[in-house]
């Protein structure tokens, strides 16, 4: 008994300091996978805010716009004429969501929006393998002027390997979230979002056009859907089992709050770096492979303290 | 309130009873296949090694001893509910073998193959236990099991190190893919290493997290064993070289079972050089049997393979499993003397099965595969596989052929089918005769 | 004129309160249940009875279970297929453990061990709401995958990792395992679904089933005219789980035959929630409905091109099945947000004027 207490309790944090190079190595991993997750929450919060639906598909749209990329590039398009043309591809998917799901559909319940979102994933699941075929892509990094290699730095009593890939990564989605907070806040089109977001009634009585802004939406978060799926296809692969890495995406988003930027980066950190860390320093107690789950219980832990997430909105309950 | 269902399901049927017009002068072989899903990037180049092979025979030789094969795909998406929906479909079209091609699928078909009178084909998948004729006299899975290719691998680590003792004190990671699959070789490994006092260090992944591996290679990295081990599928393959490339594991010490294709090791660029896997059939084109099928089928269109992925590892294994179900067909057509066999002569067709090096040769295989032989007792055959290295483009064969302990794999098969005979009360006994003289 | 209650009298509170009042809702049933029980054995092929029926009614069982919650009570739970594999797998150690006790008892008992680890799991629903609950029930789906996987126990410590079926028998009749005959096994499900739908009915037009509905509607309203909220979601989540419990028991011993954890992936909840939604949200006939969309309409598609001589791939077959699932959900979902019940009701509402429009 007291040997399994030392293990959970003193053991970790005596690895930890023991070899300080793997736990900074650790936190880098989990550092960046939790850039990715954010990312993927990112495109979630962006549709929940302006038009309340769950998007379900976020996931797929992030492997099938990379696919869209990559696919096109096998083709013998050119990588950054394939980047651009999977962008436009993005764009005729939200303008096909708007007029096609969510214009029938406004008014109903938010869970029969997420069901179609659902029905949404199948089509594109579909039409993606149809065209592109199931088996996984590489991505043209070398084409997309995406760095290659690693930088060792000798420190902390060992060796912390740096992929560039992974640097890349991460920068690239500090940039879009800035890029994307600056939208918000400084554009007219980032103004009429948030007005959006706010009050959708109110919103169309200084006229709004809630049709147009949704199109935006989805078509942001495509663009941020493509962007996470090359960086995740980058490190491993593009294939369809990238779609249930996004479903990481949802532990982040009840820790971040369905409805905060902020909360989605944040959410998305604890979330990496917290399932990272377990599954290396506590994983081996039980024989490893708990990072499937782990993410949903610390995501659920938090819940039970603040149960709208993070930095959700307050829910006032009135009768 | 049902009925519109009712109606709509009656209907179904009208639809769906598959037409039972089986024409006598044709043998159905239902292909089950995956192009779609997880595991799709996997899938396709067997199927379309599967599915170029047995038209090649048509085309070539109008089919075997002179029935053509009439062949049919059903989708199973790696996926068991769909695939038991494909075995029902096929069914009464009088299938003379089954592959399900996933080891969720055979499990579920095992007890029915007695029943329904249908062989099962799992090649080197599926219940390794189900190697033992007597208990399981419908199911074959030829050439070899998961622990023949545990022990292979370690005898060629052992050869690496300079003697199987040298093993002592050594430190053996396992990456595996956290289903059945692989964990099935983990008794098997406990087992060795206590015979030959290595130590082992298991890293699984989960099927959801088969693209997310950094935690489990920080933990190779930390450990920093030896050699390592994978049994792998799917992207999990991929992106496990990659993340070995990425932490700097040796790749010469990086051997997997015999699943990954040159696409799982191309990805990793340069650095995938020297990654290892077992094989017992030949990765490349250079073969009368390849060129037949290139220039019959594939040439001509009636293929849906691309041509570049003709001669490709996972696809010669698809290959190689269709010549395994038109030998059987041959062998029941000879011992019966009848044209159009069926489930049950073909079942007699796998247990006379004898291909030796004179036999290859006729195939166009002469050194695509060494020579077998399956017996009522042995339905699997426990063939020697030999190390395959990765050059950068293609796969290598670097060593000579090894043999499996059968030693020690045998008294664990004995005991495995014994215990699923148990477990699974009622299990019949095998009262099929056996044609071997 | 085909469905005109009129003359149809009640005289006393019992009839009022029926689950069937009117007369042509009897009729249709007893036509129904005639039809399940005598037409289909008698008439319907191996590949109908094995791959349509009883899949179907598995998974509608699985579907009124999930209904339970999400439509009733309005928690949503995607976590659905994970308390399927806990009723699998403890009737494949119950069965084990105490061979010499009937089949069907393990399989109806194995609900109630789902049921208690559902009310394990539905704690949380107290403190977390909506989508966000939602999302809490994935964690159960994944903890418990990850528990079969890695629980040797719980499979017997099979080298294959997975629940394999013996052959049970019931009166001498083999009903589990390859030799019990598909019709069999198709009266077993029909018998163990329809008694259990009989049983939902009447609890969900009760009391409890409408203080479920009251949650459903608005918790806190729910709670000040009295309605104890705790023990009303936890009910929900218990009967719910005992429900999917028992179909995950049918859908290995009696459909399957065999199933490793991935049998109870989170692609399997999803399809149920789809079945539940689709189907309609708090209604047992939608629930049918649901399963029959779901799981009969891809069959039919895979039969279309082979029933035209349409030279399709089989892989291609599978890439449209997903695009006309997907885009049928999509269809459904914008002509009819209440689900096939809905349209079910309508076209009573239709019947019974017909031929006038009012």
């Amino acid at each position: 008994m007291m040997h399994l207490l030392y293990q959970i309790f003193i053991d970790p944090f005596v690895q930890m300091a023991g070899a300080p190079d793997l736990l900074v190595q650790t936190l880098w991993e989990g550092f960046v996978g939790g850039m990715l997750y954010a990312l993927i929450a990112l495109g979630f919060v962006l549709i929940f805010k302006a038009s309340g639906v769950f998007n379900f598909a976020q996931g797929i749209m992030m492997v099938f716009a990379a696919l869209t990329m990559v696919g096109l590039y096998e083709k013998g398009v050119p990588a950054p004429l394939a980047l651009l043309l999977a962008i436009g591809v993005m764009y005729l998917l939200a303008v096909a969501v708007e007029r096609l799901i969510l214009r029938p559909l406004v008014n109903q319940p938010d869970i029969m929006l997420f069901m179609a979102t659902f029905g949404l994933t199948y089509v594109l699941i579909g039409v993606g393998e149809l065209i592109f075929g199931g088996s996984p892509k590489e991505v043209p990094t070398a084409q997309l002027g995406l760095p290659k290699g690693a930088y060792d730095i000798h420190a902390f009593g060992g060796l912390v390997s740096l992929q560039k890939i992974d640097i890349a990564a991460a920068l690239i989605a500090s940039i879009m979230v800035a890029a994307l907070a600056v939208f918000f806040q400084k554009t007219r089109i980032g103004r009429a979002l948030r007005a959006v977001a706010d009050d959708h009634q109110a919103a169309l009585s200084v006229g709004i056009s809630l049709n147009q802004i949704w199109v935006i939406v989805w078509f942001t978060a495509g663009v941020v859907a493509l962007a996470t799926g090359i960086m995740w296809g980058a490190r491993s692969d593009v294939s369809f089992s990238l779609q249930v890495i996004a479903l990481k995406a949802l532990p982040v988003l009840i820790l971040g709050g369905f409805t905060s930027v902020p909360g989605a980066i944040v959410g998305g950190l604890i979330i990496g770096i917290g399932e990272k860390l377990g599954e290396f320093y506590w994983g081996p107690l039980v024989g490893g492979g708990i990072d499937s789950w782990l993410a949903y219980a610390i995501a659920l832990a938090f819940l039970l303290f603040k149960p709208e997430g993070l930095f959700g909105e307050k829910i006032i309950e009135r009768i | 309130m049902l009925r519109k269902t009712l109606f709509a399901m009656l209907a179904t049927t009208t639809l769906a009873a598959p037409a039972a017009v089986r024409a006598e002068d044709s043998i159905f072989v239902p292909l089950f296949t995956y192009r779609t899903g997880a595991f799709g990037g996997s899938g396709t180049p067997i199927a379309d090694g599967m599915h170029d092979y047995l038209s090649m025979l048509n085309e070539r030789d109008g089919g075997i001893g002179g029935v053509k094969l009439a062949i049919e795909e059903c989708e199973t998406g790696y996926d068991t509910k769909k695939g038991l929906e494909c075995y029902e479909a096929v069914k009464p079209k009088g299938p003379v073998v089954v592959n399900p091609w996933s080891t969720g699928i055979t499990l579920s078909l095992i007890p029915k193959a007695a029943v329904d009178k249908i062989p099962i084909l799992s090649m080197a998948y599926g219940l390794s236990a189900s190697a033992q004729g007597d208990t399981f006299p419908w199911v074959f899975n030829p050439p070899d099991t998961y622990w023949d290719g545990m022990s292979m691998i370690l005898k060629y680590i052992g050869a690496q190190a300079g003697g199987l003792d040298k093993l002592k004190g050594k430190k053996i990671g396992y990456i595996y893919l956290d289903a059945g699959f692989g964990k099935e070789p983990l008794p098997f490994l406990d087992q060795l290493a206590k015979d030959y006092g290595f130590e082992t260090k298991l890293y699984p992944v989960a099927a959801a997290e088969m693209q997310n591996q950094s935690a489990q290679w920080l933990n190779v990295r930390r450990d920093r064993p030896d050699y390592m081990i994978m049994y792998g599928w799917g992207a999990l393959q991929p992106t496990a070289i990659k993340e070995a490339v990425k932490i700097g594991y040796p790749m010469e010490k990086f051997i997997s079972i015999w699943w990954p294709s040159e696409a799982d090791a191309k990805g990793a660029g340069e650095g995938a050089v020297g990654f290892k896997t077992l094989n017992w059939h030949a990765a490349n084109a250079d073969f009368p049997v390849i060129k037949d099928i290139q220039k019959l089928v594939v040439e001509k269109g009636k293929s849906q393979s691309p041509k570049e992925a003709v001669g490709t590892v996972l696809y010669n294994r698809g290959v190689y499993n269709s010549m395994l179900i038109a030998e059987a067909i041959r062998n029941a057509q000879k011992l019966t003397g009848k044209k159009a066999v069926n489930g049950e002569d073909v079942r007699r067709g796998f247990e006379t099965m004898n291909v030796d090096a004179a036999r290859l040769k006729e195939l166009g295989m002469d050194g695509f595969t060494g020579a077998f032989k399956l017996t009522c007792a042995d339905h699997n055959g426990h063939r020697p596989t030999f190390v395959q290295r990765f050059d950068g483009t293609k796969y290598v064969k670097v060593s000579d052929w090894i043999e499996p302990m059968t030693d020690k794999v045998m008294p664990l098969l004995e005991a495995d089918a014994k215990a699923y005979a148990e477990k699974n009360a009622g299990w019949p006994k095998r009262t099929e005769a056996c044609d071997a003289k | 004129m085909f469905y005109r209650e009129v003359g149809q009298f009640k005289t006393n509170y019992a009839a009022d309160q029926a689950i069937f009042p009117i007369r042509q809702d009897r009729i249709g049933l007893a036509l129904i249940l005639l039809v399940a029980f005598i037409v289909i054995p008698l008439f319907g092929g191996e590949f109908l009875i094995a791959s349509v029926m009883i899949p179907f009614l598995v998974l509608a069982l699985a579907a009124i279970g999930l209904n339970i919650l999400v439509g009733y009570t309005g928690l949503i739970s995607l976590g659905a297929a994970a308390f399927m594999g806990v009723g699998a797998y403890a009737c494949y150690k119950l069965s084990t453990i105490f061979p010499e006790v009937n089949i069907v008892v393990w399989i109806v008992a194995s609900g109630f061990v789902s049921a208690a680890v559902g009310v394990l799991f539905g704690l949380p629903s107290l403190r977390i709401k909506g989508f966000y609950l939602a999302i809490a029930t994935l964690a159960a789906q994944f903890f418990l995958q990850w528990c079969f996987q890695r629980v040797p126990w719980l499979y017997n410590y099979n080298t294959s990792g997975a629940i394999e079926v013996p052959t049970h028998t019931l009166f001498g009749v083999p009903v589990t395992g390859a030799s019990a005959t598909p019709v069999t096994r198709y009266y077993v499900v029909l018998t163990i679904v329809v008694g259990m739908t009989w049983v939902a009915a009447n609890l969900v037009h009760g009391r409890i089933g409408r203080n479920w509905m009251a949650v459903r509607d608005m918790d806190i309203a729910a709670q000040l005219m009295g309605i104890r909220l705790l023990p009303a979601k936890l009910l929900a989540f218990a009967v719910s789980s005992f429900y999917v419990g028992v179909a995950g028991a049918l859908m290995v011993f009696m459909w399957l035959g065999a199933a490793e954890p991935e049998a109870f992936n989170i692609n399997q909840s999803f399809i149920l929630l789809f079945m539940v939604i689709i189907g309609g949200l708090g209604s047992l006939i939608g629930s049918f409905l649901g399963a029959a969309l779901i799981h009969i309409l891809p069959i039919i598609v895979r039969m279309v091109p082979d029933a035209l001589g349409i030279p399709i791939g089989a892989a291609t077959v599978e890439h449209l099945t997903f695009i006309i699932t997907g885009a049928m959900i999509i269809f459904f979902l914008v002509v009819e947000p209440h689900g096939l019940a809905r349209l079910w009701a309508i076209a009573k509402q239709k019947l019974r004027v017909w031929p006038f429009p009012y």
